[in-house]
């Protein structure tokens, strides 16, 4: 007997092909998926440890010479499952465009320029309550060729592995009161308001740290087990 | 209390700042087995920027628990997580090992085994969610009987299986069209 993962709420996933967003065209899957009950293969996953970050990691702004431009930030919260139970002890490992929206890849710009000091790459473990918390900069909004005149809203890239594989999760935070999100394909996804409100993080006030830094408050909630044990 | 489930967002193709190549670590007496293969998309080009996460068993079947206290281990126990990144020519490669079968669907303790396997995950910038496959191995007896592959129409059960050339294993990755590789609903 094991536990398995509730499947995906409605209307919270994204389907694989968006007309929308134009790369899904040639990716997407055409046939039909097959369904893959739950076995150990998918209710397990890795076992991270102390030793899965080193302590510097969280902070995007440390480890250059000099501090990256841009507006700091304080990006915080908590990981759940839809139970509303912590995911304790998780690895969250978040990637970002910098101030000036360039990524730190050989397949970006030339559209705005790198920054000595930015790489806008962090990792973080969850504690005993699910918290985790990084200190950033603002990214910038970049333009992208997926439609004319389109341009990303800022956003932070999000990797969750949860407890099983089931339960692994890569997202994007968005900020609040971004122009450019009505016009996004891939925040407009799914159409229900709700599960797009929980990609775009609030401001706190609580975390920001006075004549510092910003905070951005960004809850997580990854599929939870479900109560019904399925031996048959 | 039932809190909504977040959305999941592409991988985008930058993932490789943020999601480093996780190389697989070899149990004590494991059979050593490479895997290559590429991923093509539905004009069959290769997909230069996906992302290849596995999951696999131990020798015995079996995987790592989490700690039953909630508490955070010194050291982590990764076992067989690896994640490969595709070149330009949208080629990967996995350096891993035979794992043991793994119990069937129903429970732990089923008298029934799986085939060995490996659960794969995949993202890249054109996949809003991450696709969810398994590769199994050529030769292995046990692929007839096994209660997942059953589940999987037959014309199609061979997109999961890779096929042996070279000393090496190759499985492919097709996104779209004839051959399309089978994937999940997990």
């Amino acid at each position: 007997m094991i536990e398995v993962y509730r499947r995906p709420m409605q209307g919270t996933q994204p389907e694989y092909r968006f007309p929308p967003y134009g790369s899904t065209a040639k990716r997407a899957p055409t046939r039909p998926l097959v369904m893959l009950p739950h076995t150990l293969s998918e209710t397990t996953g890795p076992v991270f440890g102390h030793d899965s970050v080193k302590a510097s990691e969280f902070d995007l702004t440390a480890g250059h010479a000099d501090l990256p431009l841009g507006k700091r930030i304080v990006v915080s919260g908590r990981v759940l499952d839809d139970g509303g139970k912590p995911v304790r002890h998780t690895l969250v490992e978040i990637w970002q465009a910098n101030s000036a929206g360039r990524y730190r890849h050989p397949n970006d710009g030339p559209h705005s320029p790198l920054d000595p000091n930015f790489t806008g790459c962090g990792r973080a473990m969850t504690d005993a309550e699910g918290r985790y918390r990084f200190i950033s900069i603002e990214p910038g909004a970049y333009p992208w060729r997926n439609h004319y005149n389109a341009w990303r809203p800022k956003h932070i890239h999000f990797s969750l592995w949860g407890e099983a594989f089931t339960q692994r999760l890569v997202t994007q935070m968005y900020f609040p009161g971004d122009p450019l999100l009505p016009f996004d394909p891939i925040f407009n996804c799914v159409t229900d308001t709700k599960a797009r409100d929980r990609l775009v993080s609030s401001l706190d006030w609580e975390t920001t740290i006075p004549e510092s830094a910003i905070g951005y408050r960004f809850d997580i909630v990854l599929r939870g087990r479900h109560a019904t044990p399925v031996d048959r | 209390m039932s809190l909504q489930q977040s959305t999941s967002q592409t991988f985008g193709p930058y993932f490789h700042i943020g999601l480093k190549p996780i190389a697989v670590r070899l149990p004590a007496g494991a059979k050593p087995v490479v895997i290559t293969g590429r991923v093509l998309d539905g004009d069959g080009k290769p997909v230069s920027d996906a992302a290849i996460e596995t999951w696999q068993a131990d020798l015995a079947g079996a995987y790592p628990v989490q700690p039953a206290d909630g508490s955070c281990p010194a050291t982590s126990t990764l076992a067989g997580l690896g994640r490969a990144p595709t070149d330009a020519e949208g080629r990967f490669r996995i350096d891993t090992y035979l794992p043991g079968r793994v119990a069937a669907p129903g429970g732990a303790h089923s008298a029934i085994l799986q085939a060995p396997h490996i659960l794969v995950a995949i993202g890249m910038r054109g996949l809003l969610k991450h696709l969810v496959t398994r590769i199994y191995f050529p030769g292995e007896a046990s692929n007839a009987d096994d209660p997942v592959l059953k589940l999987v129409p037959a014309d199609r059960r061979d997109t999961l299986i890779a096929r042996a050339e070279g000393g090496e294993l190759h499985w492919d990755v097709v996104l779209q069209g004839a051959g399309e590789t089978v994937f999940f609903d997990c």
